[in-house]
């Protein structure tokens, strides 16, 4: 037993480190590099600067730009990031300070579901039920109000088609809404109960406990789950290929069609005919891919640092 | 009079946190029963069982799909789970004091959250351009490295919660660290660890995106993992974006069938979650 268990020892600690190696170093290291080479036609005749400040994308003169579609993609995140902050923070203060605990874990459990249903899901609900309803009621009743004021009026101006960004970005937010909650929650439960105690026996009502207790303690988590959110909106596409209508423009207000990385990923991979269009659609991914890691890097920064301090 | 006025600004704000829970259901309720109430009634034995007709031409059902669906998730899966839990082992049990293999887990971690097209995209480039055609496999390998961080960061966490005094007892009998994982730590986390695998398979049945223009479509029912090959997902998308009606309803009763089958694998998920992490406490208390 003796020599074979060091043996075995040595092999299954070597077989299992190369797997560790592989899933945290080679897997994204591999994505990159193959990304990169992919797209080094794209890069050598478009360069970095000029792919990104250009809005032209013609297959026909084999011009491609990415900025209509790194436009939309951050257009569209942004929206739904700031619809999903307030809800998603509410959320997390109401499971873990006011709910009773039959109720914490029910509502836990329906968030997460909403986190499980698959995208495509959300893409054709959208399409087909949220779309129409948008278009009759939400968005002239919006245009109504909003029209007198002269800044809000334009960023509601437009046709109401329901296939917008309006719309992409309220979906958006819904399916980032349950990742969100659940980091700023995770963060909130961080907190040690001596210090919202004594903030407690000093008179201060709930509401001033949460505000000027809670969320300064654990205001580095809540900017992860915010960041990480963020980094889940940039990819999403199936939902945003339903919603955004695909048209090449950057919008001018909240109720035009646009499009986004990937939804320029997902309807145009299949018709690519040169390796220039090709190798530009390879760029697009190269600059989704790099952006969202930065992002995420970012977002896994702040909770740690939070858990850090917490030990 | 300051008081008075403190405890209705906590009032309010306190409704307005419970608002917010209620929002967040309100979505959830609608989609699900949209769901119900569109594919509930074309959930039928012919969906599963009939091949689609010809287009336009009424009647037919989505076996294809079905077949194909799982065929290309079960393949995936049994991919994905050797890898992910063996590197969630290592950086359970070697490289815990490791820093290195702790920052290759954080970025195992942010793995999790890539947009999941980008792996459509390297799939592609890597097996369907130098075979000329989509085929099934290269979606089945874009689904398992999907699911490899899933895997291995939950496997992680549950064998960081494996109390360390029973490492030590089998330590002092003697035993090598592979008997130590092999006959302790992963007994003790076995639940745990079959909750990752459920998420990382609840994770990859809903994809569609890294398939689309990997094992792409296909009308007809096929085994052949070289050829293009029909996915639920996929099918769904093209039938909603396609013209006729029945394709419509026929779409509804896959979509009703797909997310009851990921929300059933994520409460089962939650479930073990809660069996996985209690077992290894109540061991401890008990001796």
């Amino acid at each position: 037993m003796g020599k074979r268990g060091h043996y075995l020892e040595i092999i299954i600690k070597n077989f299992l480190g190369f797997w560790a190696l592989f899933s945290g170093f080679l897997f994204p290291f591999i994505i990159f590099l193959i990304l990169f080479y992919e797209s080094r036609l794209a890069i050598k005749n478009f360069g970095i600067v000029k792919f990104l400040t250009t809005s032209t994308w013609d297959p026909v003169s084999q011009t491609f730009g990415g900025l209509t579609m790194i436009v939309g993609t951050l257009i569209s995140t942004f929206i739904a990031v700031l619809i999903a902050a307030p809800v998603a923070i509410g959320i997390a203060i109401f499971i873990t300070e006011l709910a009773p605990s039959w109720l914490k874990g029910v509502i836990t459990s329906a968030i997460e579901l909403l986190a499980a249903i698959p995208s495509i899901i959300y893409g054709m609900w959208g399409f087909l039920i949220l779309a129409n309803f948008m278009r009759s009621y939400v968005e002239p009743f919006l245009q109504k109000i909003f029209s007198p004021f002269p800044l809000l009026g334009k960023l509601f101006s437009g046709p109401p088609t329901g296939i917008d960004v309006f719309t992409t970005s309220l979906v958006l937010s819904i399916m980032i809404i349950p990742f969100m909650a659940s980091v700023v929650k995770d963060s909130f439960n961080l907190v040690p109960s001596v210090m919202k105690e004594s903030a407690y026996s000093l008179g201060a009502t709930k509401w001033e406990v949460i505000k000027d207790v809670v969320i300064p303690y654990t205001i580095s988590g809540i900017t992860g789950g915010l960041v990480l959110s963020t980094g889940r909106a940039l990819g999403e596409t199936m939902a945003v290929t339903f919603l955004a209508g695909n048209v090449a423009q950057i919008p001018s207000s909240l109720f035009y069609p646009f499009t986004t990385i990937t939804v320029a990923l997902a309807n145009q991979f299949t018709e690519a005919d040169t390796p220039l269009y090709l190798s530009s659609l390879f760029y697009l991914s190269l600059i989704l891919f790099v952006l969202s890691f930065i992002i995420l890097s970012f977002a896994k920064i702040m909770v740690l640092r939070l858990q850090k301090r917490w030990k | 009079m300051r008081i008075y006025r403190r405890k209705v600004i906590n009032g309010v704000m306190l409704f307005i946190s419970f608002l917010t829970a209620l929002y967040g259901l309100f979505w959830l309720f609608w989609i699900l029963g949209t769901l119900f109430v569109n594919g509930f009634r074309y959930l039928t034995l012919d969906l599963f069982l009939q091949d689609p007709t010809p287009p336009g031409i009424e009647g037919g059902g989505l076996r294809h799909a079905f077949v194909g669906h799982i065929i290309i998730t079960s393949l995936a899966t049994l991919i994905g789970i050797p890898i992910g839990v063996c590197a969630g082992i290592y950086y359970a049990e070697y490289g815990r004091n490791s820093k290195f293999f702790m920052a290759l887990k954080n970025i195992t971690d942010i793995m999790v959250s890539t947009p999941s097209i980008i792996m459509g995209a390297v799939m592609y480039a890597l097996m369907v351009v130098p075979f000329k055609q989509f085929n099934a496999l290269s979606g089945i390998l874009a689904l398992a490295l999907l699911m490899v961080p899933v895997i291995s960061v939950t496997t992680y966490e549950m064998l960081d919660l494996v109390p360390h005094t029973l490492r030590e007892a089998a330590y002092a009998l003697g035993a090598y660290k592979w008997q130590i994982i092999k006959d302790v730590t992963l007994r003790a986390a076995k639940f745990g660890i079959l909750t990752g695998i459920l998420l990382g398979v609840a994770r990859i049945s809903g994809e569609t995106a890294p398939l689309l223009f990997t094992s792409f479509n296909n009308a007809y029912l096929s085994f052949d993992l070289f050829k293009p090959m029909a996915t639920l997902t996929v099918t769904v998308f093209n039938y909603i974006m396609g013209p006729y009606d029945y394709w419509h309803k026929q779409a509804w009763a896959a979509a009703l069938f797909l997310t009851l089958l990921v929300l059933v694998l994520s409460l089962l998920a939650k479930a073990l979650l809660y069996f996985g992490t209690l077992n290894p406490f109540k061991w401890k208390e008990k001796r």
